[in-house]
């Protein structure tokens, strides 16, 4: 199990942000993603494995409408 | 060709730090033209824009005042900042008059030229109060210091083609159109109350006049109450330092910078140019909130068909520039040329389409069940042209959609107009009759609070599932936004002054996909921080997109991202280096804060402004219908588990709709009090009047109508 802005979520093996991300439905563009406090870039999504219990934040930044 | 009913000149005050230090009263019954000094108080306390409006607004009605009597005014002016050219979404115009929809007084902006030319003609602000005997044009030339009230015999009814006679009429050459700009509304703002109004700006790319809309609380259905067919100025001589700022050179290096990062950066974000705000649908569809037949539900598989692509590809002109405003490089004013009409009085023709935005996509869209662009624009150009609020529009008829659905009004009722959801020809041929007054178009143009009443009494409807599925609050519709599952937003739509728009605080991914601010206190403070910093742009003549709809590369690194730090201290500089003022961040906050404040008092002097006035429908809050809780019911049951601590295994759906709704009625309880706290108010929802007096706002005449509710 992993935390995803203070929820839980399943975790496999295998797991990378972006793989995370398509399983949350998290399309938005304008995003920031951190794992255990780090900051994630964009372009490492795809690389980036998640472990068993880490705990991460997507932030979508637009407050706006 | 008008008649002259009246002519006076005048010498154009010169500006002076982003003020000319003169407004313009117009009375258009006796046709009296007044010159007002913009007083020091006027700027400490409510700075411009929107916070001049309600100065003037407030001196011009008594608490009686109906939004049709003679002494409301509509009131409009542009702020400090308005109309500098060295940053992006800086040509707004703020207008204000007691609503038609909620008798309170309502505030609404625009792009297009009018509120910059109006301030570089002379005018901080512009008054207009009193009702013709005939119906005039109101025109003012900035050049020549001259001002004119003409007759508007001969004129078209319909925005496109009136503006553009207008402009045609007022420019002196074809180069000259660029020069002029046009406020109007359309032949539907005759016959219904949330009548919109059009400011024009003209395009020479396209060589076509083109539209932004002051569109919510009826302002276009007033103005043509007043018998004013049209507002026309001419300002010819636009360069980059009209507003004689303190310090040019600090103004030029925060504009070059957000101009780089927009170039840089919008194609990642959010696309802007490319689509404007209709780059969110897909967005809004995939996290439940593009509010669909009637705000039931979060989205739909239909609305790829009415994707940002298939506008892009299929209708939206691309690679001109787009800004309703000099300087703007966000650009998102989009428009669908060449396009051809196939209903209404202008079928066949081609025309050019301002839009479509998101609230339009999704209100004429997917919350009528409507997933065809051709429709969507077609409805989108009729709405702009015959004067009518698209929100309100697309709200009113998705609930007397799902009326209909529901059995509780017939298509007898509705004049044999078949408005089930889904039927864009219905739509189309309902916003015709608006535009003639006949048929089912006046009665559909009441607005929800009114046509409850109406199906109740008249069509033996359900009182409570009217009032439970009427997407209004105090009398406005709400806007295209399916937030169920943010309680910060309900407040945020709710918890507002002039009725449920977007335009105080969009809290939703905040609340609802980060989980940012769970607690009460923390909704709290966003819905303190974030209305009081947008309320901002409306004193100063701002367009909000370029805060947040682009941010710079480094923003995540900040300590509140949501925020923008860097954008928001752009602004505190902006404003500094205009008025040569020394404000800071918090003094930002400030300055809303007072004018904010006088706008909830001014709703207590109107007989609004409590807790009472303050309440959701439960649309807003959760599910009405089985339909609806069964379209989430894992979501739902969840909730009742962890939040509740009850089996809905041992529940009928019925006692779980019912045990769902008094929880979250109960958490919106919760919310309005921790929110009334944050703001300085009591638990009725009145300012105190310690707050007012720490805020500087304990202006005898705020402090006379507080003490009446303390």
């Amino acid at each position: 199990m992993i935390i995803v802005n203070t929820q839980e979520h399943p975790w496999h093996e295998g797991m990378t942000v972006q793989v995370l991300l398509d399983e949350k439905g998290y399309i938005f563009r304008h995003i920031i993603v951190r794992v255990n406090g780090e900051y994630v870039a964009e372009e490492d999504w795809a690389r980036r494995m998640i472990r068993d219990g880490d705990d991460v934040v997507v932030l979508h930044l637009t407050a706006g409408g | 060709m008008g008649r002259i009913l009246k002519s006076y000149n005048y010498e154009p005050g010169k500006i002076f730090r982003g003020y000319t230090g003169k407004s313009l009263y117009i009375n258009v019954g006796d046709l009296r033209i007044e010159e007002k000094e913009v007083t020091q108080l006027m700027k400490d306390k409510f700075i411009g824009g929107k916070g001049f409006d309600l100065y003037y607004l407030w001196k011009a009605v008594k608490p009686e005042t109906q939004w049709n009597d003679p002494e409301n005014e509509i009131v409009m002016s542009c702020g400090p900042l308005g109309g500098i050219t060295q940053y992006s979404g800086t040509g707004k115009t703020l207008v204000a008059a007691i609503s038609p929809m909620t008798d309170i007084p309502v505030d609404s902006n625009a792009g297009g030229y009018f509120g910059p030319l109006l301030k570089f003609s002379g005018w901080d602000a512009l008054e207009l109060q009193g009702k013709a005997e005939q119906e005039i044009v109101v025109f003012i030339d900035g050049n020549k210091g001259l001002i004119q009230i003409e007759t508007a015999e001969g004129l078209a009814e319909d925005s496109h083609i009136l503006a553009e006679e207008l402009t045609r009429k007022y420019a002196e050459d074809e180069k000259d159109m660029v020069n002029v700009s046009v406020v109007s509304a359309g032949s539907a703002a005759r016959h219904i109350l949330y009548g919109m109004l059009n400011f024009s700006f003209y395009d020479p790319r396209r060589k076509t006049v083109r539209f932004k809309q002051a569109a919510r609380g009826g302002l276009g259905t007033i103005l043509l109450d007043k018998k004013i067919k049209a507002l026309v100025v001419r300002f010819k001589g636009i360069n980059p330092n009209l507003n004689d700022v303190a310090d040019i050179g600090l103004i030029n290096k925060i504009g070059v910078k957000y101009h780089k990062e927009m170039r840089d950066l919008d194609e990642k974000q959010n696309g802007m140019r490319k689509i404007g705000t209709a780059n969110t649908i897909l967005v809004m569809n995939k996290y439940d909130l593009l509010p669909t037949r009637n705000f039931q539900t979060g989205g739909d598989p239909e609305a790829v068909k009415i994707s940002p692509q298939v506008f892009i590809e299929n209708f939206l002109t691309q690679g001109i520039h787009d800004g309703c405003w000099y300087g703007c490089t966000m650009s998102c004013a989009k428009t669908a040329d060449h396009f051809k009409l196939l209903t209404g009085p202008y079928k066949g023709e081609c025309v050019t389409v301002d839009g479509p935005e998101y609230e339009c996509v999704a209100g004429l869209g997917s919350n009528l069940g409507v997933f065809d662009p051709q429709a969507i624009l077609e409805e989108n150009f009729y709405c702009d042209t015959y004067g009518i609020d698209l929100i309100s529009f697309a709200t009113c008829i998705a609930f007397i959609m799902e009326c209909y659905q529901r059995g509780q009004i017939s298509q007898e009722d509705m004049g044999g107009l078949d408005l089930r959801f889904g039927n864009h020809e219905a739509v189309l041929e309902l916003m015709h009759q608006m535009s003639r007054g006949e048929g089912f178009g006046p009665m559909a143009g009441l607005g929800i609070r009114k046509l409850k009443k109406v199906f109740a009494e008249k069509f033996g409807a359900d009182p409570q599932l009217l009032q439970d599925i009427g997407m209004e609050s105090k009398g406005l519709e709400y806007s295209e936004y399916c937030h169920k599952e943010s309680l910060a937003q309900q407040g945020g739509f709710a918890l507002t002054n002039k009725g449920p728009q977007h335009d105080e605080a969009w809290l939703i991914f905040m609340d609802m996909v980060n989980n940012q601010i769970p607690s009460f206190e923390e909704k709290a403070e966003a819905l303190h921080y974030y209305p009081m910093f947008r309320t901002w742009f409306g004193l100063m003549g701002l367009c909000k997109l370029p805060w947040n709809d682009i941010v710079p590369a480094d923003n995540h690194l900040t300590d509140i991202p949501a925020r923008v730090p860097e954008h928001v201290q752009n602004y505190v500089d902006i404003f500094n280096g205009v008025t040569g003022m020394q404000i800071d961040k918090a003094e930002l906050i400030r300055q809303s804060e007072r004018v904010y404040n006088f706008q909830r008092v001014f709703n207590l002097r109107m007989g609004s402004g409590l807790r009472q006035h303050d309440k959701p429908p439960y649309r807003s809050m959760g599910p009405v219908s089985r339909e609806e809780y069964e379209s989430r019911q894992d979501l739902y049951d969840k909730q009742l588990r962890e939040k509740q601590g009850l089996d809905p295994e041992k529940m009928n759906l019925d006692e779980k709709i019912a045990v769902t709704r008094k929880y979250r009625e109960q958490q919106f309880e919760l919310l309005t009090d921790a929110v009334y706290k944050r703001r300085g108010w009591t638990k009725q929802g009145v300012p105190t009047l310690e707050h007012l007096a720490e805020l500087g706002m304990d202006l005898p005449e705020v402090v006379e109508v507080v003490k009446q509710y303390l």
